[in-house]
């Protein structure tokens, strides 16, 4: 089959909506927030092996007003949360946030007063990974959940 | 660890400290002192001029939690050139814990000491910097007390603002 039959005259049709989300969902680039082991897996996550290019995230950006998703991934302590909330006040929306691993969701075994329990207690957190440490495949489970809800909240306003 | 040397080390500490020497456990691999606390500082400069400690490994403090005497602070001291390791063990009441600074004979005290103020509230007579080093300046307890709840005192240590700047 040509492409001639689909495209015609080399127009399509499409609602802008449904442009912005494919073209947001495909690529989330992330802010890596590296504070402890679960670094490591995200890292292993961007390499060659896990390739993380194949959902539009390889492109670690460190700075923030390049980046779309944040992924926290380590045990947050209340000195370092000043630092992250910084760095998420400057990343321009929209933005999302991912909680990697079980000391970024909820303080994991750090179970003491100078870590923060659980990082939702000052970024609206959209996803959470399970485990000590997540192995790379969770990272790129909670890429796509964070591509679904890209792909199903509305990117422009409707008309009422 | 040659034994010989040990010993000889050890008895000269003897003849030096007399009846400030408290006790020596010898059970462990490595002796530990308990000295008297007036003879620290005089001690800690016998043991790096004349016996050759040239490296402070590390400073720390525990907390027995009794009545008296109430804290005590171990001194990790190391001989590069004997290969000995010795440990200096001291005494802090509650009601006034201060020591006299190493500082002046070993830098690497500087920050052990300020983890162990930081701590222990246990301050360092002479030190020349003598701050927080984990926490944060203007908190107020000192975690590695046995009273200090495990999870902290909510509220004591701020969590940044999650109102975003604009409406």
């Amino acid at each position: 089959m040509s492409l001639d039959r689909v495209m015609g005259e080399g127009f399509f049709t499409t609602t802008i909506d449904a442009l912005t989300k494919w073209g947001r969902s495909n690529a989330v680039w992330p802010m890596p927030m590296g504070l402890a082991c679960c670094a490591i897996e995200m890292m292993a996550f961007a390499g060659p092996k896990y390739d993380a290019a194949r959902f539009g995230s390889e492109v670690f950006r460190f700075s923030p007003r390049q980046s779309d998703v944040m992924i926290v991934a380590g045990w947050c302590t209340y000195k370092m949360s000043h630092a992250i909330r910084r760095v998420w006040d400057q990343m321009p929306d929209p933005k999302w946030c991912i909680a990697m691993g079980a000391c970024a969701s909820t303080g994991g075994m750090h179970r003491c007063y100078g870590v923060v329990q659980g990082v939702d207690n000052f970024l609206p957190v959209d996803a959470y990974i399970s485990g000590c440490p997540p192995r790379p495949e969770s990272v790129i489970n909670a890429i796509m959940k964070i591509q679904d809800k890209i792909k199903e909240e509305q990117s422009l306003k409707l008309d009422s | 660890m040659d034994a010989t040397i040990k010993e000889a080390i050890l008895q000269k500490v003897r003849d030096r400290l007399g009846n400030d020497l408290h006790l020596v456990y010898e059970e462990y691999a490595y002796p530990l002192l308990r000295i008297n606390q007036e003879v620290l500082h005089d001690t800690c400069r016998f043991f790096k001029e004349e016996l050759h400690f040239s490296y402070l490994n590390d400073v720390f403090a525990t907390d027995r939690f009794t009545s008296e005497d109430r804290f005590e602070v171990i001194y990790h001291l190391i001989s590069l050139r004997e290969q000995q390791r010795f440990f200096l063990k001291v005494y802090v009441d509650e009601e006034n814990p201060v020591l006299p600074t190493v500082t002046d004979l070993w830098n690497s005290a500087n920050w052990n000491e300020r983890e162990v103020y930081d701590m222990f509230g246990i301050r360092f007579d002479g030190h020349p910097d003598l701050r927080r080093i984990f926490l944060p300046e203007d908190f107020k307890y000192f975690p590695l007390r046995k009273e200090f709840p495990l999870l902290g005192v909510p509220g004591s240590i701020e969590l940044p603002s999650s109102t975003p700047d604009h409406d």
